[in-house]
């Protein structure tokens, strides 16, 4: 018979040590030293910065790209951890559900790059004189970029857990903190991990704006690959644009086959439904480290530490499940309480922001830069209407032919995550060597990075689009733009909204760092909100950078409500092939 | 028989908050006894109430009235004694067939030398022995409930409460299971001393259990208790057996029809435009029609036999004629389904009379459609929309059974042609009726 055990007998030492024990030795071993180098001079003076400035010399850059890596490693531990706790809070408490959900959502449409120059003055307060005031603000802005999506996809997971699951861990007498960690988090699993992927794209974006930063007159350059084409630029090298980019590259597919790759893979058992003919993923990083006696050992101890800690923590459950069928006298003024006080918290908030926006700015200023606001907006819309005339085409192309799918896909995924930033450098140098106009040829650079979310959403569209329906389409001999118009576009339609919709959220981000652009002396200005955020940026200007930041909030905000939700709704409710 | 019960409900019932401030019941004045060694079968439609009692007795829900007691004390919360087995399994699809076994003792802070022995002895009962380390997405429907089982047994409960554990799975492997589970049942080797079974299957509750009560629906109540005295094993040829089946059958039938009355009333419990109807396809009713109106039911089926031969159970069967009698294309009364006049025409019609007949039925027998198509015809613009009808309805249903509903009707209106309906805009028209 059969014995299911977690223990492993460590017999010969050849058995111990396989060979994917050699490799994950190694890969443990890099990883240490990696960190060691990285963190060093985190506590050091910022004049140290001054005394030891950043180099050109490529040789320099593993270090930097290491420095680059380990702030957006530290910012997605941060926002995983908000994410367990705010989306708990939110998903336990209906109370809180309601403040906390509108507020996320607000969050979400935050551009929160605009915020750097403001959150760097904070975190740099917290730790004067250090380089770690810095560092914080850089990793806060990666945090912004990825936490408020991952706590929405782990709240949404948490409403959405099977009954009949919570039917059998309350019978079962799970304790909460039990049914936490062995129903609840590993539910959300796959949704959050998705959507950690998905939103790393941004993470580099923002870890790249956010390591060089003038304030005024405060200007900090942390080490890493962002400060380095700053430099770069400000000496117009090609080179060296090149090698950060080459870097860049290299970073990101480290990343992608070390972390999400395995991680991926192994989410793929926490999936509930099985979805029929989806082939389970691959990972070679994860194979090393199941098949590694060592690893295996680490796992082990996690385990255990889990179970201690279920066993320690919270007592028994709570012996009357909560039912909200009987409100009693008490919830009733605690729910009083709770409305008061959000009632007055923001009743505060809107007077300060009468007082620092309304009361300071002029109604003139205030219409200019709503004019500004319609003039980006008029470039998103354009220039997401281009990228899908362009983008829907050729995935549909491609999502049908599953060898082409193959070897495109993931070249999508590569450049959808890639940071488009650093490519505006060289677009920068076209536009000035061909004397060519801002306004028109800086638009582009906006949907750069964010026009791969259509290419490869259409692309998984029209893969999964089922066999017998272009079966059915090619018996009735349907072709050419009825094809099109009947069978193409309204299958992938669900696919295309959906990468729209993060191409076109991104695009406003893009606009702050799209609309200016600098090579060497030579500065280019399209008009614009994000040229006028980050001019106002530069030149320290708080009142300015609030009131572009809050004005371009809003057009998210309505850009979303009004139009990108309902299309999504519609396009789920007619086009879902399910 | 000891003197004490494992389980003592009284007067139990369960309702809702409805919009309107007032109640909705889905459970009303249920008594239940369990004696140690007994199998009690809850046997009803969906929506008659029964897997809500379930969950009372679980604990996992709290009732509005009456009192549950297990072992002399009160129910509150999940009581230790008491496990359950669900209908679509609720297995953790990350956790192995041992890890799933073994959650439930983890959970109560066992020693693991304990855990482990505990685990390995129900699963090696419940014949899973090799697939310890499985994940269940790699295991079959039968082997995956079994894997339920154990993970109920191994908490070593007094009462095992059963969810229709038989009906997600395929003819022979339920009744695989079925007769594994009486075997460990008879020869008492399983660590329980009492069952309470829920399932729409009337052969199974009358093979299975020691006493059925059969549940009727709006409010959810006990119709009627029928103690099984045939001994185990138990044959399903057996004319004996058939003969319960049967009186089953009658029992159900008997307590749907409600009070005859004229027009725009109907048989079902309920008034007016506030019958929550179930989601039948025009397709099944005349499927139904056809097969009672020819050889050799001749236009009088009895529903075991017909049920039988259909290969359908009464959760599938009963909605099917139960619609047809609303609509007097048929009449349903001491097991029997008989159909009316209506009915036989309706058989020997061409697609267009059909249509015809079935408008008429279903504007004068129906009062909701009658009511939708009223205000359609008063309205200059002969557009009326959905939400106005929900909202009507619930004030008599809740809004799950409101939207189930008009989903219902409108396919039936749609089918005869007395109004349309405009999903996209969540409209009825008037637009292509005849």
């Amino acid at each position: 018979m059969l014995r299911a055990s977690r223990t492993h007998h460590f017999g010969f030492l050849r058995d111990f040590v396989s060979r994917w024990d050699a490799l994950a030795l190694l890969v443990v071993l890099a990883l240490i030293v990696f960190l060691a180098e990285a963190s060093r001079g985190l506590l050091e003076p910022l004049s140290k910065l001054d005394a030891s400035p950043l180099s050109l010399d490529p040789r320099q850059l593993p270090v930097y790209a290491a420095r680059t890596t380990l702030r957006m490693f530290t910012a997605l531990v941060l926002s995983l951890a908000f994410t367990l706790s705010y989306a708990t809070w939110a998903a336990k408490s209906e109370r809180a559900a309601r403040v906390l959900i509108p507020l996320l959502d607000i969050l979400q449409s935050v551009p929160i790059l605009g915020f750097i120059s403001i959150t760097v003055v904070f975190f740099m307060s917290l730790v004067p004189g250090r380089v770690l005031g810095a560092e914080f603000a850089a990793i806060f802005a990666i945090f912004t970029s990825q936490a408020w999506n991952m706590a929405f996809s782990f709240y949404q997971s948490l409403r959405t857990v099977p009954t009949e699951l919570e039917e059998a861990a309350a019978s079962f007498h799970l304790t909460p903190w039990m049914r936490f960690w062995q129903l609840e988090v590993p539910f959300g699993l796959p949704a959050l991990t998705w959507n950690m992927m998905m939103s790393m794209s941004g993470g580099w974006f923002f870890v790249v704006a956010a390591e060089s930063i003038s304030v005024g007159h405060t200007v900090v350059a942390l080490p890493g690959i962002g400060s380095y084409i700053a430099m770069a630029i400000a000496e117009r090298n090609l080179h060296a644009i090149g090698w950060a980019i080459f870097a860049m590259a290299i970073v990101i597919l480290v990343y992608d086959q070390l972390v999400f790759r395995p991680l991926i893979c192994w989410v793929d058992r926490f999936r509930v439904e099985d979805e029929p003919g989806a082939e389970p993923p691959v990972s070679w990083a994860l194979t090393m480290m199941r098949r590694s006696r060592l690893i295996g050992g680490l796992t082990v101890v996690f385990y255990a530490v889990v179970r201690w800690t279920s066993w320690t923590l919270p007592a028994r459950p709570p012996s009357v499940p909560p039912l909200p069928a009987n409100r009693s006298q008490r919830s009733r003024l605690a729910e009083l309480l709770w409305l008061g006080g959000a009632l007055l918290l923001g009743a505060l908030a809107l007077r300060h922001l009468a007082l620092t926006l309304v009361l300071e700015t002029h109604l003139a200023e205030l219409r200019e830069v709503f004019l500004l606001g319609l003039l980006t907006l008029a470039r998103v819309i354009v220039l997401i209407a281009l990228a899908s005339l362009v983008w829907v085409p050729v995935g549909i192309w491609v999502g049908l032919r599953p060898r082409a799918a193959q070897v495109v896909q993931p070249i999508a995924q590569f450049l959808a995550a890639f940071p488009a930033n650093l490519l505006f450098p060289l677009a920068v140098y076209l536009i000035v060597a061909g004397r060519l106009d801002p306004d028109l040829w800086l638009s582009p650079l906006m949907v750069l990075g964010t026009q791969w979310y259509i290419l490869f959403n259409v692309i998984a569209g029209a893969s999964a689009m089922p066999a017998e329906l272009r079966r059915a389409a090619q018996n009735f001999g349907i072709g050419g733009w009825l094809w099109w118009r009947r069978v193409a576009l309204p299958g992938v339609f669900p696919y295309f909204v959906t990468g729209a919709i993060t191409a076109s959220g991104g695009s406003w981000n893009a606009a702050i760092v799209a609309e200016v652009a600098s090579w060497g002396d030579t500065t280019l200005r399209a008009h614009g909100l994000g040229a006028y955020i980050a001019e106002a940026t530069t030149a320290g200007d708080y009142h300015r950078i609030v009131l572009g930041i809050a004005v371009m909030s809003l057009f998210v905000v309505t850009l979303n409500r009004w139009f990108w939700r309902p299309l999504y709704y519609y396009a789920e409710r007619r086009y879902r092939l399910t | 028989m000891n003197a004490r019960p494992l389980l003592q409900v009284s007067g139990i019932g369960k309702s809702f908050p409805k919009p309107d401030g007032q109640e909705l019941r889905v459970l009303e004045g249920v008594d239940l006894q369990l004696a140690e060694g007994q199998i009690v079968g809850l046997l009803g439609r969906s929506g008659s109430g029964k897997s809500t009692l379930l969950r009372l007795i679980a604990g996992l829900t709290e009732p509005s009235h009456g009192e549950l007691r297990y072992l002399g004390a009160p129910v509150q919360g999940p009581a230790a004694g008491i496990a359950m087995v669900f209908q679509s399994f609720a297995l953790f699809p990350w956790l192995t067939v041992y890890e799933n076994v073994a959650l439930g003792l983890e959970a109560q802070r066992l020693p693991r030398a304990e855990i482990r022995s505990r685990t390995l002895a129900a699963i090696d009962l419940i014949g899973l022995d090799g697939f310890e380390s499985a994940y269940p997405r790699e295991l079959s429907g039968g082997m995956r409930q079994r894997v339920g089982f154990a993970r109920a047994l191994v908490v070593h409960p007094n009462i095992l409460l059963m969810d229709e554990p038989f009906s997600a799975l395929d003819v022979l492997t339920a009744e695989t299971l079925r007769t594994d589970f009486l075997d460990l049942w008879s020869e008492g080797r399983m660590p329980i001393k009492g069952v309470i079974l829920v399932t729409h299957n009337i052969e199974e509750a009358v093979l299975m259990c020691d006493r059925v009560l059969v549940f009727g629906s709006n409010p959810g109540r006990v119709l009627t208790q029928i103690e099984v005295t045939l001994p185990q094993p138990r044959n399903r040829l057996d004319p004996s057996f058939r003969e319960l089946v049967e009186k089953i059958y009658v029992e159900m039938t008997a307590r749907a029809a409600g009070p005859q009355a004229g027009p725009r009333t109907e048989f079902f419990p309920g008034q007016g435009i506030g019958t929550v109807l179930p989601r039948v396809s025009t397709n099944e009713l005349s499927g139904l029609m056809e097969s009672v109106a020819a050889a050799p039911y001749n236009g009088s089926a009895d529903l075991p036999k017909i049920a039988a031969d259909l290969q359908m159970e009464i959760d599938e069967l009963f909605p099917i004629a139960e619609t047809l009698q609303m609509l007097r294309f048929a009449e349903l009364a001491g097991g029997d389904l008989k159909l009316t006049e209506a009915g036989l025409a309706f058989c020997n019609a061409t697609l267009d009379e059909r249509k015809r007949i079935f408008a008429r039925q279903l504007l004068t027998y129906v009062p909701l459609a009658a009511h939708i198509r009223r205000v359609l015809d008063e309205r200059t613009s002969h557009v009326a929309r959905k939400s106005r009808f929900i909202d009507e309805l619930e004030d008599y249903m809740a809004e799950d059974a409101a939207e189930q509903t008009i989903r219902a009707i409108i396919s039936l209106g749609r089918y005869a042609e007395v109004f349309a309906y405009e999903d996209e805009s969540a409209r009825f028209t008037l637009e292509n009726p005849a």
